[in-house]
């Protein structure tokens, strides 16, 4: 209870909230004030977005390593194929690209931060990095070393900056030593980052 | 209209600056590259975000350079790659392979 005097009162709030924080916030106002999306539907969006996770996209990859038609289903049509899987594309199309011992496939979007949401969930902090998005393109030799991935010599690296309307997915290498495996448990050897390109896929 | 280009086929990308939203990164511009694939028709997004409707739909390609193409300086391999969204408006024929 208060009895009273004056004390000092603790600064007990967040960081400063930058320009874009302040905007979002202005306009997040101006939408429920003038009725075009109510809170709750809000909260709604988020946590469906939030439920969406990396082991989409594993359970695709899974299935394309132990199913050679729904492979070349997948690279065909990317999202076609998510939503014979079950997966829910909203209107993106979606580019799945192939590692082979020839060629290593990485994905960035240089303008913005473009993501395979629906496959992947939310992207990691470092790939809206504006470090990640200028060097992939420049150096991308140099960043895959950074993650721990050097490339044996006369592998190509295909850099796929998504600018626009679609998405990328990269179909990671089966790991050695997984002969006979079911899709369910080759799919906890598809990490998030295996699928951006900037790793393989674990060793069983 | 701009006209439509094939896969293979040698194309350039404008070198323009126009203001505003635009969808074609800085490094690409200028510079000849290899029709991927096409992607279809999207309604333009560099209208959409100004709020208009964003039609005619616009066809979308995908473009292949070569790395030492975007940068005379690279250090990879010859054979490396940069694959990038390009909407047929940034395209031009290439003047000469």
């Amino acid at each position: 209870m208060h009895d009273g005097h004056d004390h000092p009162t603790l600064p007990e709030r967040d960081e400063e909230l930058n320009r874009a924080q302040i905007t979002e916030m202005a306009l997040r106002q101006l939408l429920h004030e003038k009725g075009v999306i109510t809170a709750d539907e809000l909260r709604r969006q988020i946590e469906t977005m939030d439920a969406r996770t990396p082991a989409q996209g594993a359970a695709v990859v899974a299935r394309a390593w132990t199913d050679p038609a729904f492979k070349a289903r997948l690279l065909a049509d990317g999202a076609a194929a998510c939503r014979e899987a079950g997966i829910s594309t909203g209107p993106f199309n979606l580019v799945v690209v192939e590692n082979t011992p020839e060629q290593h496939n990485l994905v960035v979007c240089t303008l913005c931060s473009c993501y395979p949401r629906y496959v992947l969930g939310l992207p990691p902090d470092w790939y809206k990095s504006k470090a990640y998005r200028a060097r992939a393109v420049r150096e991308p030799r140099a960043v895959l070393a950074e993650f721990g991935t050097v490339l044996a010599d006369g592998v190509a690296v295909r850099v796929h900056d998504s600018t626009a309307d679609m998405r990328y997915l990269v179909l990671p290498m089966r790991p050695n030593g997984t002969e006979g495996w079911s899709a369910p448990r080759l799919a906890e050897l598809v990490t998030r980052d295996s699928m951006i390109g900037v790793a393989p896929a674990r060793d069983p | 209209m701009s006209r439509h280009f094939a896969v293979g086929e040698r194309v350039r990308v404008r070198q323009a600056s126009p203001p505003g939203h635009v969808r074609t990164p800085a490094y690409a511009r200028g510079k000849d590259g290899l029709v991927e694939r096409l992607c279809g028709r999207f309604a333009n997004p560099e209208e959409l975000a100004y709020g208009r409707l964003g039609l005619p739909a616009r066809t979308l390609y995908r473009v292949r350079f070569a790395q030492s193409e975007l940068w005379p300086d690279y250090r990879g391999h010859t054979s490396d790659t940069v694959d990038i969204e390009i909407y047929e408006h940034w395209l031009e024929p290439a003047i000469h392979a």
